[in-house]
């Protein structure tokens, strides 16, 4: 995925009618209250849980965008979502009144309402049949405009330029890039079909990338955020894919005797590193990712298996069973010095490291529950960030502040998102039936 | 791949009201006119660069400013074989145990009379487990589950190249429920002919 955006200064539209004064602002706060649309879709979309106390988060409003009825997205409502499942945002409802990005809002009523962020915007027709998005932020305690941007967008492309307004407002209020953008590969399970899906990273927008009626495993985006590898079992037996997921062009990257799994890029793209039981146990090897003999990494009689690179690309974290239970070790990328990380319990799966280097979210089995937990990598303490009983496959955002992960709730296979505090989760609703192996995509340039 | 956007900075709105902004501002403008880049949106150039084409499933985004991010949908047959119907294929374990009980011997030595008998004939050793834990965990231990009734039929005499073991981990149980007993249906290696 690449994006380049060709960032433009355009002619300043002439809507002085969207100019109100103060007074006018008021009479039409007093005159339509009703006209504000509120934001109920956001709520719809996904379930926020916010826990513990201390949370700080930067409280922002967003008014509907003018016109926003001329399309069937309510772009404030996702971006208030994106906002709300990073946590680190609190929605304020919005003051009843109309206003677009050329509008002047009278930012000490909104001071007053307790927003220190306020986001305007509209969605006009271009003669093309697309659509121009604009928005503007504003930092009503400075008083200051932040800037503002115009997409032009079709239909498909509404919810992307929703996502990218959260990233602009993430990255002006943060300091931090927002992932909002990015894509999140998943499975699921419909009946006897299974679907490799690539979404957005709400879920939403989801797209079929296979479609099959044997199992796909284990989805690994390539670094590039174009290629993903996964595991199918298409041919009866666990066999290694790349895909471009545009073209729907695929290879076969691993076809050995016996098992082949647990796929993994290397940061720098040219390797993929996975488990093959070609010695009889599965072990771990690596590959060159345009194919060629894989070179085994590991050699024990035991289970070695989900191999993946640190994102310095200097050592690969793993799971064995070689000192009688599965734990999580590291060992460098030529397979040398593996040293055990995980000693508190005695199972302790499925290692995510965070792109930052920081963490190392992996799951554990505490009292027959497999929870979603995470180490700090410097100090080695471990924090268990969930209370739930089935969690699986973590995989974190590139920006390192939130971890994907799936779960069971109420019965069903469903996605979950965390911050690395455990403190605020959502559950991400974009597909129907079961949902497992989510992968979150790189960056996108 | 796919669309480049064409995302465009909005004037600031505080460029009208106070001087340093306004110069600030010409100044940009000014830059930005000299680099041949000035207000035109129609000029402004929609790159492809997907040379393979966009997604079929999202055509709405093709042509869009915004990255269509396309994805092209693949679908994959299933497929299906015949098993000799006088044979018992299934061999089941022990909970965390990859040892073959002596209760499955007959039908394992029935199985390697088969293979003799039918040298081009081939079998998958497909493994399996219950649903608890990982999924790739899963396999692997699926895995060492195939590899005890392979050796069990290299005793038997059989050939190596007639038989494969191989893992569906936890993905294909035999019984839905969440119990015992059904886990115990699942902890098993089926003997599929190919």
């Amino acid at each position: 995925m690449v994006l380049s955006p060709q960032i433009r200064r355009m002619q300043e539209p002439n809507r002085t009618e969207w100019l109100p004064s103060r007074r006018h602002l008021l009479t039409q706060a007093a005159a339509l209250p009703l006209l504000a649309m509120p934001l109920t879709d956001a709520l719809a979309q996904f379930r926020v849980e916010v826990s513990g106390a201390g949370v700080t988060q930067i409280p922002i409003s967003a008014v509907s965008f003018r016109d926003n009825n001329l399309v069937n997205q309510d772009m404030a409502a996702i971006v208030r979502a994106d906002l709300e499942r990073s946590g680190q945002f609190k929605f304020i409802e919005p003051l009843p009144v109309r206003l677009d990005e050329a509008s002047r809002p009278d930012l000490a009523a909104w001071r007053e309402k307790g927003t220190d962020a306020l986001l305007t915007g509209s969605v006009s027709r271009l003669a093309d049949g697309r659509f121009d998005v604009r928005f503007r932020l504003w930092d009503s305690v400075r008083g200051q405009d932040l800037g503002g941007l115009s997409f032009p967008a079709g239909t498909g492309g509404l919810r992307n330029a929703a996502h990218k307004i959260s990233d602009y407002i993430y990255e002006k209020l943060t300091g931090e890039k927002g992932v909002f953008a990015t894509r999140i590969a998943y499975v699921t399970k419909a009946g006897p079909r299974y679907t490799l899906l690539v979404a957005d990273s709400d879920g939403e927008g989801a797209q079929a990338a296979l479609t099959s009626v044997e199992p796909i495993i284990s989805p690994s985006w390539a670094p590039n955020g174009v290629n993903l590898a996964y595991v199918s079992f298409e041919s009866r037996k666990p066999v290694i894919y790349s895909h471009d997921v545009a073209t729907g062009k695929r290879r076969l990257l691993a076809n050995f005797r016996g098992s082949n799994s647990a796929p993994s890029w290397s940061p720098d793209g040219r390797q993929v590193v996975a488990t093959l039981s070609i010695s009889g146990n599965a072990q771990i090897y690596s590959m060159d990712a345009n194919g060629g003999q894989p070179r085994r990494l590991t050699q024990s009689g035991s289970i070695d298996t989900e191999p993946v690179f640190s994102a310095d690309g200097r050592s690969i974290y793993f799971v064995s069973d070689r000192g009688g239970s599965p734990q999580i070790y590291r060992m460098g990328a030529q397979g040398d010095n593996p040293q055990r990380l995980t000693f508190t319990g005695n199972y302790n799966i499925s290692p995510a490291p965070s792109p930052d280097g920081r963490w190392l979210a992996f799951i554990s089995r505490v009292n027959g529950a497999f929870r979603l937990h995470v180490m700090d990598l410097n100090s080695g303490n471990v924090t268990a960030l969930s209370d739930a009983s089935a969690d699986e496959s973590p995989s974190f955002a590139p920006n390192s502040r939130l971890i994907v992960y799936a779960t069971r709730d109420r019965g069903q296979e469903a996605l979950m998102t965390s911050t690395v505090d455990g403190r605020v989760k959502t559950r991400l609703t974009g597909a129907q039936g079961d949902i497992r192996e989510p992968e979150w995509g790189p960056f996108v340039r | 791949m796919n669309k480049t956007p064409t995302s465009k900075a909005l004037p600031s709105t505080a460029f009208r009201r106070s001087w340093p902004t306004r110069v600030a501002g010409l100044v940009l403008l000014a830059s930005l006119a000299a680099c041949g880049s000035s207000v035109k949106l129609d000029e402004a150039p929609v790159e492809d660069r997907n040379t393979t084409g966009t997604g079929q499933t999202n055509p709405e985004g093709a042509g869009s400013g915004v990255d269509p991010r396309g994805v092209t949908g693949v679908q994959v047959p299933g497929m299906d074989t015949q098993q000799p119907a006088v044979l018992s294929r299934i061999v089941y374990f022990d909970y965390d145990s990859f040892e073959v009980r002596a209760e499955f011997n007959a039908a394992l030595e029935a199985n390697a009379r088969y293979l003799k008998a039918n040298p081009t004939r081939k079998v998958a050793l497909e493994g399996h487990t219950d649903e608890r834990g990982g999924r790739e965990y899963n396999l692997a231990l699926g895995q060492k589950r195939a590899e005890a009734v392979r050796r069990s039929m290299a005793l038997l005499g059989v050939t190596e190249s007639q038989m494969e073991p191989v893992s569906f981990g936890e993905e294909k149980p035999a019984a839905m429920g969440g119990d015992e007993s059904s886990f115990a249906k699942n902890r098993r290696v089926e003997l599929t002919y190919r």
